[in-house]
């Protein structure tokens, strides 16, 4: 069944995934049995680096679902709102009632700049400032696996607001499961470009991780979304494996 | 201070206000006398003022002076040569750096107006007035005033004045407090509110300050319980120890130690003395002197307890700030520096709080700084940044949840 996928691929992409797999093999594992790893991962796909704009940045692919999500009108706490690009476009865009949290004075200062309202606060201090249901949404992108006690936070974005959009990294995305298995060494992807001494992830989880969380939690997952091959799609059953990153909407039972 | 310096403008430059005259308006008398928290009443009150920018703009800021300010907030006093104001000839108004021409309070734009506070030595009524009762100056018969007096009066002014709405109240420290204060009392009046460096009250350690700053001044030789303006010998060693002692709680530790260190002043080494020998020493000395100058002792003792006693807590909310700050409509900024230990970042960050957790628009910025308390004044770009954006920023409020 493999090694059918594997002829079934065209030659240019499967030497490009052997040269990949090779280079990255753990020497503990070469004298043992890596075709069959080699086979596995090269029938799983290909990885995408985050594209980025004139200057550089990064452009956050979850900002465009949640442009999409939120409707006209609603309330947006953004956690680690970074400048407050994505709160000026949607209060701009979507009439949206936006207050933003963050640490770094530079980017506050931005914020104010383009006049979105900023609270400087470290979220890990938790969101006491904020009342119950006091939001449609709060919004927290790509911070969850740095924080020290990121289901305290889970847990009063889910008391603060009526829904909340969540996005990681995806650890259990095939390469990062690929770099730990035959590299042997810390996962480093496009999206995941860290040493280990250089991580600002300490609690790193995967799709199904979170699900689990959820579903213990009694948390419902009101629609997910990942980012797969570059490019944005619902979440699947599969997506554990596939997807790089991952977006969930969530809400109290 | 050379920072405040490189945002202050020359009178004939394009981004100044230019030479500015002082007026005064009487606000209340025999027939209409202002009555205070406290329920005494005066019988003569009289303010100073002064207004900068286009007196039709519909975009009226309100600006509040601090503790030693007085209502020449920008340009060149050209009465300086009048009375106790010759330190104006070589400086101008305290915020020069903001206000003016094309400046954070643009005013080709705004129209800027700022009182000097009751109590004062700055024109508008206070202990060395003439009190109508005796015909003498009231000294320590002047009532005590508050912070929520001086914000009444400032109303009171804008009524005479037919301003019936504020675009915004932007004050630092003390001034900070009577912006909060305007908030709070003031609901439908003010449409944004700038707190610097300003707390909803003053900390413990800031009540101590105070009390050592009122005990050198009470017990000078020369004090006479306040009386001490028909002599020749005033109270000026009481008024430089407090204000050398206020001045080291206005700059941080670290910018202390930056600017002077333990470098001596003139010798090259100790003089087994207690003259003054470190620069630190010679300068809070200065500082001292020049203080005496040009403030009054007995308005010290009057300005610093309304201080003490601001408690915005207390006086709208019971005792609950989140309570108080249910009555707010404006839209606030908070801005703290991370240095400053009158008004610490944390003490600032709590009106913030209060008015984020009754879902109000707040905007509340940490400034990194080196300069403590007097951040407000010195750190003219970020606080420019801050204020220009602030005050151009379109309002949005948010539907009730």
């Amino acid at each position: 069944m493999l090694s059918q996928n594997i002829k079934e691929m065209n030659s240019e992409k499967f030497a490009a995934l052997t040269k990949l797999i090779e280079e990255r093999m753990d020497p503990a594992l070469l004298g043992f049995g890596s075709d069959q790893i080699l086979n596995f991962f090269s029938s799983v796909g290909s990885s995408s680096k985050p594209v980025t704009d004139d200057k550089g940045y990064p452009l956050r692919w979850q900002d465009k679902v949640i442009e999409q999500e939120i409707p006209v009108g609603s309330s947006v706490l953004d956690l680690g709102c970074g400048k407050g690009e994505l709160l000026a476009r949607l209060m701009d865009m979507k009439q949206v009632y936006g207050q933003g949290i963050e640490l770094d004075p530079k980017a506050v200062l931005e914020c104010v700049g383009s006049g979105v309202p900023v609270f400087q606060s470290d979220i890990a201090d938790g969101l006491s400032g904020f009342a119950d249901n006091s939001f449609d949404y709060v919004v927290l992108e790509e911070t969850l696996q740095t924080l020290k006690e990121p289901v305290r936070v889970l847990r009063d974005m889910l008391r603060v607001g009526r829904s909340a959009i969540v996005s990681f990294p995806n650890f259990g995305f095939w390469q990062v499961r690929l770099d730990l298995a035959i590299r042997g060494r810390m996962p480093q992807t496009g999206w995941l470009p860290y040493q280990w001494h250089d991580t600002p992830n300490i609690h790193c989880l995967s799709i199904q991780d979170f699900l689990t969380w959820a579903r213990e939690e009694s948390v419902t997952i009101v629609e997910g979304f990942v980012l797969n091959d570059g490019m944005t799609r619902k979440m699947q059953i599969t997506d554990n494996l596939y997807a790089e990153e991952a977006l969930v909407i969530i809400q109290k039972a | 201070m050379a920072e405040n310096e490189t945002g202050e403008s020359a009178p004939d430059s394009a981004e100044s206000v230019g030479w500015t005259v002082a007026k005064r308006v009487k606000l209340a008398d025999r027939d209409n006398p202002f009555e205070l928290i406290s329920g005494k009443k005066l019988l003569d009150v009289e303010v100073e003022y002064e207004e900068y920018g286009p007196q039709d703009s519909e975009s009226v800021i309100m600006v509040c002076h601090a503790l030693s300010g007085d209502a020449h907030a920008a340009g060149w006093d050209k009465n300086w040569q009048e009375g106790q104001r010759r330190w104006r000839e070589k400086k101008p108004g305290w915020w020069d750096a903001v206000i003016g021409p094309g400046k954070a309070l643009d005013t080709r734009r705004y129209r800027v107006i700022c009182t000097n506070v009751l109590g004062s030595c700055y024109g508008t009524t206070g202990p060395a007035s003439i009190n109508p009762e005796t015909g003498k100056s009231y000294g320590l018969e002047f009532p005590v005033v508050t912070v929520q007096d001086w914000v009444k009066l400032q109303k009171l002014f804008c009524d005479y004045l037919k301003i019936d709405k504020l675009y915004a109240v932007i004050g630092g420290s003390l001034g900070g407090q009577q912006a909060i204060e305007w908030a709070l009392a003031y609901p439908d009046f003010v449409e944004k509110v700038v707190v610097l460096a300003a707390a909803p009250k003053l900390s413990t350690q800031g009540l101590g300050f105070n009390a050592v700053g009122r005990y050198a001044i009470l017990n000078d030789k020369n004090f006479s319980k306040g009386n001490y303006y028909e002599s020749n010998c005033q109270p000026e060693d009481g008024l430089a120890a407090a204000r050398m002692l206020a001045h080291i709680t206005y700059l941080s530790e670290e910018g202390m130690h930056e600017k002077f260190g333990r470098r001596l002043q003139d010798a090259q080494e100790l003089q087994f003395g207690f003259g003054v020998e470190f620069q630190v020493e010679s300068y809070l000395s200065y500082q001292g002197k020049q203080f005496v100058q040009r403030f009054d002792a007995n308005s010290y003792l009057y300005i610093t307890r309304a201080m003490d006693y601001y408690d915005a807590a207390a006086q709208w909310g019971g005792g609950s700030l989140e309570e108080a700050c249910k009555r707010i409509k404006s839209d606030v900024m908070v801005a703290s520096f991370s240095t400053d230990w009158l008004y610490t970042p944390q003490s600032c960050k709590e009106f913030a709080l209060a008015l984020s957790r009754n879902n109000r628009p707040v905007t509340y910025v940490d400034v990194p700084s080196q300069f403590g308390h007097d951040a407000f004044l010195v750190q003219v770009e970020e606080v420019t940044h801050l204020l220009r954006h602030f005050l151009e920023a379109k309002r949005r409020w948010r539907s009730a949840p």
